[in-house]
């Protein structure tokens, strides 16, 4: 008969095997908590203990991503009519090979149902424009900014006239919908120009692109974006002007008009 | 001496393991056949993955759970020398098993819920796949609590005394499964169900990974307990040794209760939503695990030699050749060894979080588990059906070259399956892939691998079909008079263990702590966190 008692401070199991796990899983805790933090902590972070311990424990920390589009001046593109070589099929070629990795967003053809800007048929000055400033930081994307970074200055020319190149496919219904004043006529009594006097497929305005049928949620982002002063790549701040007179059902109706268009 | 109800029992459990055992063993044998060049692609990679649930599922969840619960109540009549408590039980839970699986097998075979019996959400299937997959868990819960209250009526009628070895294993097994079964439970009830009833239509992939890597490691360990078992208590006597060490054996299976769960998160040393420290954490403990099957190799070794020494060998290594290789026993504890071998050092690399970046999701891990369950485990169930056979039928089991043949055929068949895999795992082949694209150049040279691997499955096929012809032969045979069954005796008998060593108090209790330890955090900031549910992608064309 036993008459050992197994829950007692007398009984070496006890206390041996809770000693000894104990041991382990603080010296554990102690190299995975602290000291591997440590040492791999950026120094510029200097992190201290109580974060070092929080991050190696998996608490989500805000994100500080380093500022985007912080670049002075609007853009250092310079737009001019000629700024474009006429596209031959060479570059047009290479262009469809560099645009593989765009196809995740903006479709394998240049449209794309994931809300982001249809490519296909835009003027390539305005495509390689917005890719140049994308590079230099003029204008801010945490997604286009480092995927630029390995492409030179032909990479984009070649990209912009692979998109110029491509069919312009409808994506929305054929709408019935009256031309708004402001895209007509604009309002001069704010100093308004008229939306379509750039943005109209046939002007063909240097590095200025159509709207048609753009997803109604990038437009109204970019419209706000433009009338707030977050985006500032517009030469001249044309469109910063145009759009910072207006109103938020104005900016609604202008991105409903021409998503559905 | 077995009960003949218990037999019946035990048999029922054995037969329908080792049936569903084949079944899956032709299905993963048909992966490795779609996938190879041999043919050409079978054109829809749905039926490859219907395949895959099919294989895991049956292999992962019904085989070994079976074969420890027959295994188990056989071990309580034959250690205790006692009626099994609660056979009426005990068929609930058996035919809970079967009625489970059953309904988990429609909808796979339907191409409902080809999920992976890991699950994976945000994938989710057919209800009824996982309704299935809960009614096997509750059946095998019916045998853990069987063991439990056969053990402690046991202990009633012989206060005081020491636990035979077999049962201290089998109940150590049957708590390790009772409580790491709960993290895949909570994830199915709480969290998937919800969804493919279609209460829900978001989850949160990220906890419900985390809880499933709580049952995920430490269901290998409830696997490998019927073989660890047969280590200690059969290999010894089956062979003419004596066991080296008894405490060091129950040391093993207490190790195990206590350090096999709280380790699961090195399956996720890649998942973003765990951090470091806790990953880290994990790997250390994953690394005190390997201590038991140190401990285990050890020992077993040590009483081989005493085997080979009894039988007359000398020198450093005289013994080895004296020892009965004609045994199956014999035969399959060495090769079930050499096997433990490179798969436990594969584990070892896939445990340290840097070496794992190299071979994460890469066919590396296929072969890693292909080696430990298929190999070093399954070969002990072999070895363990063949040494209860006469007791269970009666009948004495010859054809021993047929055992010999399978359990070579067995050996010889894993390694040459498992080592390719190993190789191009480190190329980068990644795993769970349906179809390779031969005409790359990049992957071209591989394709000759994945030719090997199919013909290591083929021995594999050959060896089984061979398994079950050596068993229903046995059921033939003239009727025998079977010795008494007994177990391996050690060298020294400790007349008294301590408490410590024939009880579960303080085991259970460390093995609950640690896990509170080193899951309550994550799994408590991972419910807390709010936005962290994403879209269900439902599988299969859902009701």
């Amino acid at each position: 008969m036993s008459d050992e008692k197994l829950w007692s401070l007398k009984n070496r199991w006890v206390t041996g095997s809770i000693a000894i796990l104990l041991a382990i899983g603080l010296l554990a805790a102690a190299v995975g908590f602290i000291w591997l933090p440590r040492a791999h902590a950026d120094e510029n972070l200097a992190a201290s203990l109580w974060e070092s311990i929080c991050r190696a424990a998996g608490v989500p920390a805000r994100y500080d991503s380093p500022p985007l589009g912080a670049q002075a001046g609007a853009s250092n593109v310079i737009v001019t009519a000629q700024m474009m070589a006429p596209a031959d099929s060479a570059a047009i070629g290479r262009g469809a090979t560099l645009a593989m990795r765009c196809t995740m967003c903006h479709g394998a053809r240049g449209m794309s149902p994931a809300g982001s800007p249809h490519l296909a048929g835009q003027p390539a000055a305005a495509t390689y424009k917005q890719l140049r400033d994308f590079k230099s930081g003029h204008r801010a994307s945490a997604i286009m900014a480092p995927l630029m970074n390995e492409l030179s200055d032909q990479d984009m020319r070649d990209l912009a006239a692979y998109y110029a190149y491509l069919p312009r496919e409808r994506m929305s219904q054929e709408t019935t919908e009256a031309v708004p004043r402001l895209v007509r006529n604009g309002d001069p009594m704010r100093n308004i120009g008229a939306c379509a006097s750039c943005h109209t497929v046939e002007v063909l305005k240097p590095a200025s692109p159509w709207l048609d049928g753009l997803p109604e949620s990038y437009l109204h982002q970019q419209l706000t974006a433009f009338r707030h002063g977050e985006r500032r790549n517009d030469l001249n701040g044309q469109m910063r002007n145009a759009a910072r007179g207006l109103t938020d059902a104005e900016v609604t109706a202008l991105a409903r008009y021409y998503a559905s268009r | 001496m077995l009960n003949l109800e218990t037999r019946r029992l035990v048999l029922w459990h054995f037969w329908i393991a080792f049936i569903a055992f084949f079944l899956a063993l032709l299905l993963g044998e048909w992966q490795m056949y779609i996938r190879s060049p041999l043919r050409d692609w079978i054109g829809n990679p749905e039926l490859y993955y219907r395949s895959v649930t099919a294989h895991g599922s049956a292999m992962g969840y019904v085989f070994p759970t079976l074969v420890a619960m027959g295994f188990g109540y056989a071990i309580v009549e034959l250690a205790l020398k006692q009626k099994l408590i609660g056979r009426r039980w005990a068929w609930t839970g058996f035919w809970l098993v079967v009625v489970g699986t059953v309904t988990a097998m429609i909808p796979v075979s339907m191409g409902l819920a080809s999920v992976l019996y890991t699950f994976y959400p945000p994938l989710i299937g057919n209800a009824f796949y996982y309704i299935g997959v809960v009614l096997v868990v509750v059946g095998s819960w019916i045998w853990v609590a069987l063991m439990s209250v056969n053990l402690h009526a046991w202990k009633k009628a012989n206060p005081g005394a020491t636990v035979p070895l077999a049962m201290f294993a089998n109940v150590a097994g049957a708590y390790l499964w009772a409580w790491t079964s709960l993290g895949a439970a909570i994830e199915i009830l709480f969290m998937i169900l919800p969804v493919a009833l279609g209460f829900r239509n978001t989850i949160d992939a990220g906890l419900a990974r985390v809880f499933f890597s709580w049952t995920l490691h430490a269901i290998v360990y409830f696997w490998l307990m019927p073989a660890y078992i047969a280590f200690y208590t059969l290999v010894p006597r089956a062979i003419g040794g004596r066991l080296y060490s008894d405490t060091m054996a129950r040391l093993s299976f207490i190790l195990f209760l206590v350090f096999s769960m709280p380790i699961g998160i090195h399956h996720l040393f890649q998942d973003p939503q765990v951090g470091s420290g806790v990953k880290f954490l994990h790997a250390v403990f994953t690394g005190m695990v390997s201590i038991p099957t140190l401990l285990t190799i050890f020992t077993i070794t040590a009483s081989v030699e005493i085997a080979g020494r009894l039988r007359g060998g000398t020198g450093a290594l005289g013994w080895v050749k004296r020892l009965p290789w004609h045994n199956p026993m014999m035969l399959a504890v060495a090769f079930s060894f050499i096997l433990l071998g490179f798969g436990g050092a594969g584990g070892l690399i896939n445990m340290s979080y840097q070496l794992d970046f190299a071979v994460h999701n890469t066919q590396w891990i296929t072969g890693h588990f292909h080696l430990i369950f298929g190999g070093a485990i399954v070969i002990m169930y072999f070895a363990v059906a063949y040494d209860l056979w006469p007791h269970l039928t009666g009948r004495a089991l010859k054809n021993g070259r047929a055992m010999r043949w399978q359990l070579w055929l067995w050996f010889f068949g894993m390694i040459v399956l498992t080592f390719p895999w190993h190789v191009v795992g480190i190329l980068g082949m990644p795993r769970r892939m349906a179809y390779f694209d031969y005409s790359n150049p990049a992957i071209a040279p591989q394709a000759i691998t994945v030719i090997v691997t199919f013909i290591g499955g083929l021995l594999l096929v050959v060896s089984g079909l061979l398994f079950l012809l050596v068993l229903a032969r046995g059921h033939r045979s003239e009727l025998a008079t079977v010795p008494t069954f007994s177990f391996s005796v050690p060298v020294h008998m400790p007349a008294r263990q301590p408490a410590a060593l024939n009880s579960f108090g303080l085991w259970l209790a460390l093995m609950i702590g640690l896990s509170v330890v080193n899951y309550g955090y994550p799994i408590s900031q991972l419910i807390g966190l709010p936005q962290t549910s994403v879209p269900a992608v439902p599988i299969g064309s859902q009701p």
